[in-house]
């Protein structure tokens, strides 16, 4: 398939792999921020072909992942009433709250319905006037302009039985704090590609300064994901911390200005808790004062939750990499994709979902 | 007749809980949809129960329920599965697929002219396989109790070889062979259901897969096992294989068909092709020896002719399917775990 089957040509990666185990003089821990790198670094065995000096540690780049207990209890609560049409992304519906999930939800007879985009939750609603529509709006910089596109169409057209609930969250603030905890063992960041197509990567060179760490913007194939630890090797081998953009093909320095000009119209930025990494100052998209009347936990006047994780369950030592999945004593065994205790094994993209799907057994060359 | 047929003059156009009432109107949605279309000396004879001589050899039996919105998509219908569906179970064990049973669940308000579509349909489909179908059953719930339509059919056919094709038979050393490209069925009803379009429409791999499987048996070749690639698509048969044969199974990424469209919509939708429903490709095992030979039998047949080796029976102990990813690196490839489910980005 054009685009994608030239980034995942054999002879090349191994040629990109031999370059990086020839630069490579001593260890090194790099970051792949995003979800998607972490499931195609597993899903093609990309860490399989770097020196044993490389090790990669998987971020808390998936959105699924990081979204809060509480938030999902609150879903949970609007999905379940009678007059709502509850809409979301797909892989939003398996993720557990404290008791159940969405899809147990649909089970017992709420309107749980799966979109691929926000603007058919807003058509919906303008189907369906006599019913309350209601969007889950997860997700990073990446999905923010459909999000907020909603919004704004949603107030353009005077729709009154539209809302949505938010659990956005912005990629450079988790980095800051992951860099600023004690325990950080990161050296260097492949920074999230497609987040960077919406927003550019104007924020990172204060970062990569502050804290003398290579920042790479890295996309998703790969190819691309070789190409930027080669990248990330190379300033670390020659004691750089510059920002560098491998994903030229997509991302621009100054990224998507119209995108970015309509998530500023919508949303504010807010505080927001992370799952397994707990609150992050300017983390997260909020709702701002304009179109406030979106907001469905205002609407549905919810109670606030505030619930625990389950204790065995590691995800936020995973999430911060601090732990690999399967250092997790539940992983396999308690904690499985048909019952998961956290969210990093619900979502394929998912770190310890990924170690599940295609690591759990060793895998030889046979 | 073809499915351009006229329907038969019906008094009411779409299907009321009278139509399975058991008086009048029953009676004559029976004759004149079900029995003018289905027609065959055993059915005619209108008994309880549908009589016939058992042929020499083993019989194999089998059922499935078939449940599909929309009930027409681009490459077939309900009415066609549901004949391909239950020939293709048959042809799995071997087996000459011989009768058919059908079961109707039929909600209240579908249009008698949809119905008389998918009925024109399966009874073509029933002749290109051969099968007659010889008994049936109709039942019609509240509007709103069904999704239009629900159709059963059972199966029965004679085995008339001495091999037993079965995982349990599968070995180390036996080839692992796929009938054609993947993961058609499954994205050919997604993107009707959601609406996505792409630059070739994707139409549904919906066959029956007995001939090749016969052209196999005839040939003399030594078939281990074979699966007809349903819902979980490969992922789930090879697991499930591995499982019940005890064995590792070993193939290859850049070895297996997937058409250019279901690539793309699968990449778009964050979906594993590998785990995509199929109606009609099956995989075969076989020793390796025999592949070649194999190959070439039942590419003879259009339904096949996409047929291709992807892998290697490799070794007994710890059931497991192993993957050599695209740039060379080893990895499991997994059952699917519930439903597959569109990712965020």
């Amino acid at each position: 398939m054009k685009y994608l089957d030239e980034y995942r040509d054999g002879d090349l990666a191994r040629k990109l792999a031999l370059e990086i185990h020839r630069l490579t003089t001593r260890p090194w821990n790099i970051m792949e921020v995003c979800g998607g790198q972490t499931h195609a670094i597993v899903k093609f065995g990309i860490d399989e072909l770097l020196p044993k000096a490389i090790t990669l540690i998987h971020g808390p780049g998936c959105p699924v992942c990081v979204t809060p207990l509480e938030m999902i209890d609150k879903a949970l609560e609007i999905a379940a009433k009678p007059n709502v049409i509850f809409t979301s992304f797909g892989d939003m519906l398996r993720v557990p709250g404290s008791t159940t999930d969405l899809l147990s939800v649909k089970a017992r007879g709420g309107d749980v319905r799966i979109v691929y985009s926000p603007l058919d939750a807003v058509k919906l609603a303008e189907q369906n006037p006599a019913r309350e529509v209601v969007f889950f709006g997860v997700g990073f910089e990446t999905t923010a302009p459909a999000t907020a596109m909603a919004v704004y169409q949603a107030a353009q057209k005077g729709l009154k039985n539209f809302s949505m609930l938010i659990s956005h969250v912005l990629v450079p603030p988790a980095i800051e704090a992951l860099m600023s905890s004690p325990e950080c063992r990161v050296q260097a960041f492949l920074a999230a590609g497609h987040v960077c197509t919406v927003m550019g990567y104007e924020e990172y060179p204060p970062l990569a300064a502050k804290y003398r760490v290579p920042i790479v913007v890295t996309g998703f194939e790969p190819l691309d994901i070789l190409q930027g630890i080669l990248m990330c090797v190379r300033q670390l081998e020659s004691g750089r911390a510059e920002v560098e953009n491998q994903y030229a093909r997509s991302v621009r320095p100054e990224g998507n200005r119209p995108a970015q000009d309509l998530i500023r119209k919508v949303f504010k930025v807010v505080p927001r808790k992370w799952r397994g990494v707990g609150e992050i100052p300017q983390s997260g998209l909020g709702l701002n004062d304009e179109y406030a009347g979106f907001d469905a936990e205002k609407r549905f006047d919810l109670t606030s939750h505030t619930v625990e994780e389950p204790a065995e369950c590691l995800s936020g030592l995973v999430l911060q990499g601090l732990k690999k999945p399967h250092e997790c004593p539940a992983f396999g065994g308690k904690c499985t994709p048909e019952h998961p205790l956290g969210a990093t094994m619900v979502s394929s993209e998912g770190a310890c979902a990924a170690y599940y799907r295609y690591r759990r057994h060793h895998c030889s060359n046979g | 007749m073809t499915t351009s047929c006229p329907i038969p003059i019906q008094q009411y156009p779409h299907v009321l809980m009278a139509h399975g009432g058991g008086g009048r109107l029953m009676h004559q949605l029976l004759e004149t949809v079900f029995g003018t279309a289905f027609s065959n000396p055993i059915l005619d004879a209108r008994h309880d129960a549908a009589q016939f001589a058992v042929p020499p050899g083993k019989l194999a039996l089998t059922t499935d329920s078939y449940v599909v919105r929309p009930l027409f998509f681009p490459g077939g219908d309900i009415g066609s599965m549901a004949i391909h569906g239950t020939v293709n179970d048959l042809a799995m064990s071997g087996a000459r697929p011989l009768y058919l049973s059908c079961g109707f669940i039929i909600e209240e308000g579908l249009p008698m002219e949809t119905l008389w579509r998918v009925v024109c349909s399966m009874r073509d489909a029933a002749q290109r396989c051969g099968v007659q179908i010889i008994t049936g059953d109709t039942k019609v719930v509240d509007k709103g109790k069904g999704d239009g339509l629900f159709i059963n059919t059972s199966g029965i056919g004679v085995i008339e070889h001495p091999m037993n094709i079965a995982p349990q038979t599968v070995q180390p050393g036996d080839a692992v062979i796929v009938s054609g490209d993947l993961g058609r069925h499954g994205m050919a009803i997604m993107a009707v259901r959601e609406g996505l379009q792409f630059e070739s429409t994707i139409e549904s791999d919906s066959a029956p897969v007995h001939e090749p499987v016969r052209a196999l048996l005839k040939a003399g070749i030594e078939i281990h096992c074979l699966r007809d690639l349903t819902r979980g698509g490969l992922a789930s048969a090879l697991n499930e294989i591995a499982e019940a044969a005890g064995v590792r199974i070993a193939i290859e990424e850049k070895l297996i068909p997937v058409c250019e469209a279901v690539h793309a919509a699968c990449e778009m939708l964050g979906l594993d092709p590998l785990q995509v429903a199929n109606e009609g490709r099956f995989v075969a095992f076989m020793p390796a020896p025999a592949a070649e030979q194999a190959l070439a039998i039942v590419r003879e047949h259009e339904v096949a002719a996409g047929a291709t080796r992807i892998g290697t029976v490799t070794d007994k102990g710890n059931p497991l399917v192993v993957l050599k990813s695209r740039i060379g690196a080893n990895r499991i490839l997994d059952m699917p775990s519930g439903e597959q489910l569109p990712r965020i980005c």
